[in-house]
């Protein structure tokens, strides 16, 4: 149906340019450049419309300005300076220098039509973290193919780790490694967050191990089925974990609070001028996000790496066809297993970093919900494709903080009704999962590897052509 | 799968290993639980007879809201996440039936009621079938050559759509029910208690299970349903219209979904937007324990359930309790599903399935 709605679609377009005498042959023998100038001219006036629609020129003209430069500049990308290929590097540059700088102009931005207000930093920090879970999971869906539904069950051990390691938690132990901001003899445990993070996402990894070896022989939904269990399972444990057998693992509904915040110490302080502890230092969310885009970029780097090396190469092959790739010789158990640990890993640190960030890990904050997010955000963005996820976790995160109630409030106030559109937030999330699974299932920047597979259904032989009855 | 020879064997040296371990870990498991029930009813026979009763209800209720995951699963090989949801609403269309269309309350008399449930059962199982089709129409229809997990996926984005449609509907809270179903005695024996609005459940779900099996194992259309889900290329050879006779399927489905919702509003008396997504979960639990595909299977199944969540809610001596529930079946759901997936009455297919 999609694909007969987009032919007529364009079939339509072209009758109407024919007539204005411009037929498709004449406008693919144009030169490639002469094509993307009329191109960008059509999209200026699109943004022209839609500013004179919408209101503000200021503000508008920035965007313009942005698709005008994306669309007219040639094919940057392709730059090489001697044998270095500084082309490839302008975005993530560009895109880097943005989150860098972003606390300090902020201020001075003006506002969108309809979207409000630039995010604030704490949304920015919340817009990383999920990035990074999402590039996580993005092992599991994006490359391996394998349905995680409990990626929520990895978050929580993430968070409860940093719980457990750097609060008061076990009131019983005094154990202080290189913690800062605590008085000297604190109850609990107090390891530096630098040591936290690591040892979070080896303890996830090793859960994920242990949930994923019994399941991962069985087939793709039955697998999601599991790890949804999993994951609903996780926080009930963490909810009624007050009094396991007596003891008090995770202090039940109330959560393990205040957690410890990171800080280099006096020493790097005075020798380097890194902040010594993130509380005391005055501008804690600027601090924290560019922490946690240094973490993005170090997830990003090992998700490109780990896509090219061998293992990479097996996920992808068992994603496109697992008969195919055990016939040459990948341990199936083994390469879904290793995609299992290093999401659950990449997930355990953001979900430890963020408990430090909101200074406590609650068991409310791990619902099922959370999963179908992290999942959304991989499918909206395209599976596979690490900018895509990106651009998926930071517009949905983004939403879930700011947009959706900037874009209900500016909903109300111009058209007058009266929805809480916060409250539709899952439902909004679950419409644009339909949607794209149904007109672009490959997300909004695929990868094109992933796109012909998601358009021919390498996975299973297509048994029955609905379109054709 | 294999052509490799030390895979093979390897896998095969996994296999043997496995066939050892589970049926000790089984009967082991069995063993713990049949000792607690029992000492559980040596210690107040009667009032562990009270229990069963309240399992036997809840079991009911499942076993309508597993039937429609099997039957979805049996013919597509789908899991059908906005089944739960579907339920959800169906419950919300007998709250709104018997609230506005009729205003019962709790002093209606005999024939009142029985006509006022009459009606709203009709109107609720109506309403979810046709949702329930059109959500395949819609949702699952143009995925059907993708990958297996597309429409997985986009069943999962359905739930949580008609979920805000629930909220667009009756707010977020709960939405209460009168108990109009009468509480008095059906008999007490010796302590052992069986209560009216109990046996109403029963009463109104085994006929809507009899006309089932009777659809599927007697009629022609039955026969289709039979068919595609055996072999949907050679259905379509016979000259089955496969897709109408999907359509069909999930139109009963969801019909049955309404049944459950009806019976859901009525015994328990309030009804919300999430109702459905655990409630789902936890009749789709009970069809992959009897066996996905299988409808006696997921009626067994769903009484297993009922009973599993009655005594460990009901029973004093040493039960984990209401905060443990979801645990225990999710436990169960992924033992099941590693050990034994073809689950209690399933057989083993070549897929593993």
């Amino acid at each position: 149906m999609r694909r007969r709605i987009a032919e007529r679609v364009s079939a339509a377009w072209w009758a109407a340019l024919t007539r204005a005498g411009l037929s498709p042959a004449r406008w693919q023998a144009l030169p490639r450049l002469r094509r993307r100038a009329v191109k960008s001219v059509l999209w200026v006036a699109v943004g022209l419309v839609l500013v004179a629609a919408f209101g503000t020129w200021k503000a508008s003209a920035l965007a313009v300005a942005a698709v005008v430069i994306l669309l007219v500049v040639p094919p940057y990308q392709k730059l090489m300076v001697g044998r270095f290929p500084l082309g490839k590097w302008i975005v993530p540059a560009a895109a880097i220098a943005i989150v860098i700088s972003y606390p300090y102009y902020l201020n001075s931005m003006p506002q969108v039509p309809i979207f409000g207000p630039f995010p604030m930093l704490s949304t920015m920090v919340a817009m990383m973290i999920f990035s990074m879970m999402a590039l996580g999971l993005n092992f599991v869906v994006g490359y391996a193919g394998l349905l995680d539904l409990g990626y929520v069950a990895f978050y929580a051990m993430g968070a409860y780790m940093a719980g457990w390691f750097a609060s008061d938690q076990f009131s019983k132990q005094h154990l202080d490694l290189g913690a800062v901001g605590q008085t000297a003899g604190a109850i609990g445990f107090h390891f530096s967050l630098w040591l936290v993070l690591p040892m979070a996402g080896i303890a996830t990894a090793i859960v994920g191990v242990i949930i994923g070896l019994p399941t991962l022989r069985l087939r793709g939904d039955y697998l999601a089925i599991v790890t949804l269990g999993f994951g609903e399972i996780m926080p009930q444990v963490a909810n009624n974990g007050n009094s396991l057998f007596g003891f008090n693992l995770t202090n039940g509904p109330e959560g393990i609070t205040p957690i410890d915040s990171p800080g280099f110490g006096g020493w790097l302080h005075q020798h380097l001028h890194l902040p010594a502890n993130y509380v005391t230092v005055g501008n804690y969310d600027a601090v924290f996000l560019w922490t946690t885009l240094a973490l993005v970029i170090l997830t990003v780097f090992c998700s490109v790496r780990l896509r090219d090396s061998r293992l990479g190469r097996a996920w992808i092959a068992i994603r496109e066809d697992e008969v195919a790739a055990a016939a040459m010789g990948i341990p199936l158990m083994r390469t879904k297993t290793w995609a299992y640990a290093t999401g659950a890993f990449f997930g355990g640190v953001a979900g430890a970093l963020y408990a430090s960030y909101k200074s406590g890990a609650f068991p409310n904050d791990f619902f099922f919900q959370i999963s179908v997010f992290i999942l959304c955000m991989v499918i909206l963005g395209g599976m596979g494709n690490i900018w895509g996820v990106i651009f998926g976790a930071c517009f949905l995160s983004y939403l879930d903080r700011e947009g959706l109630s900037n874009v209900g409030a500016w909903m109300n106030g111009h058209l007058g009704t009266h929805v809480n559109v916060p409250l539709y937030e899952f439902g909004i999330y679950g419409a644009i999962i339909v949607i794209v699974m149904l007109f672009r299932p490959e997300g909004l920047i695929p990868s094109s590897r992933r796109a012909a597979e998601l358009h021919e259904g390498v996975h299973d032989d297509p048994l029955y052509d609905a379109e054709t009855v | 799968m294999a052509t490799h020879a030390h895979i093979e064997t390897s896998v095969r040296l996994r296999r043997s290993a496995g066939a050892y371990v589970t049926p000790v870990l089984a009967t082991a498991l069995l063993a713990v639980l049949i000792v607690w029930l029992g000492i559980n009813f040596v210690k107040g026979p009667a009032y562990f007879f009270t229990i069963s009763f309240i399992g036997l209800t809840n079991g009911a209720v499942y076993a309508l809201v597993a039937l429609g995951y099997t039957l979805v699963y049996g013919i597509l090989g789908l899991i059908n996440f906005a089944h739960g949801d579907v339920f959800m609403l169906g419950g919300m269309f007998s709250a709104t039936m018997i609230l506005s269309a009729f205003h019962l309350s709790t002093h209606a008399s005999t024939g009142e009621l029985v006509a006022a449930i009459l009606v709203s059962l009709f109107v609720a199982m109506a309403a979810c079938g046709l949702i329930n089709a059109t959500i395949e129409r819609v949702a699952y229809r143009p995925l059907r050559g993708a990958s297996r997990l597309a429409p997985l996926i986009t069943a999962i984005g359905m739930s949580f759509i008609l979920e805000d449609v629930a909220i667009a509907w009756k707010g977020p809270g709960y939405t209460a029910v009168p108990a109009v179903l009468p509480h008095g005695q059906v008999f007490s024996i010796d302590g052992v208690v069986y209560t009216w609005e109990k046996l109403i459940v029963v009463i109104i779900t085994v006929p809507v299970l009899a006309a089932l099996i009777w659809l599927v194992q007697r009629t022609r259309q039955g026969k289709a349903m039979r068919a595609t889900a055996q072999d949907r290329d050679a259905a379509a050879m016979m000259g089955i219209d496969v897709n109408r006779t999907i359509s069909f399927t999930f139109l009963i489905a969801g019909a049955l979904a309404g049944a459950g919702g009806l019976v859901y509003a009525l015994y328990f008396g309030q009804i919300r937007y999430d109702t459905g997504f655990q409630l789902g979960l936890i009749a789709f639990t009970a069809a992959v324990l009897g066996g996905i595909g299988n409808l006696p299977g997921a009626v067994l199944g769903a009484l297993c359930i009922g009973f599993i969540q009655a005594y460990n809610e009901g029973l004093t001596w040493h039960a984990p309790g209401t905060n443990w529930t979801e645990s225990i079946v999710f436990s169960i759901l992924i033992l099941i599903l590693v050990f034994r997936p073809e689950g209690l009455l399933g057989e083993r297919t070549p897929e593993g399935a």
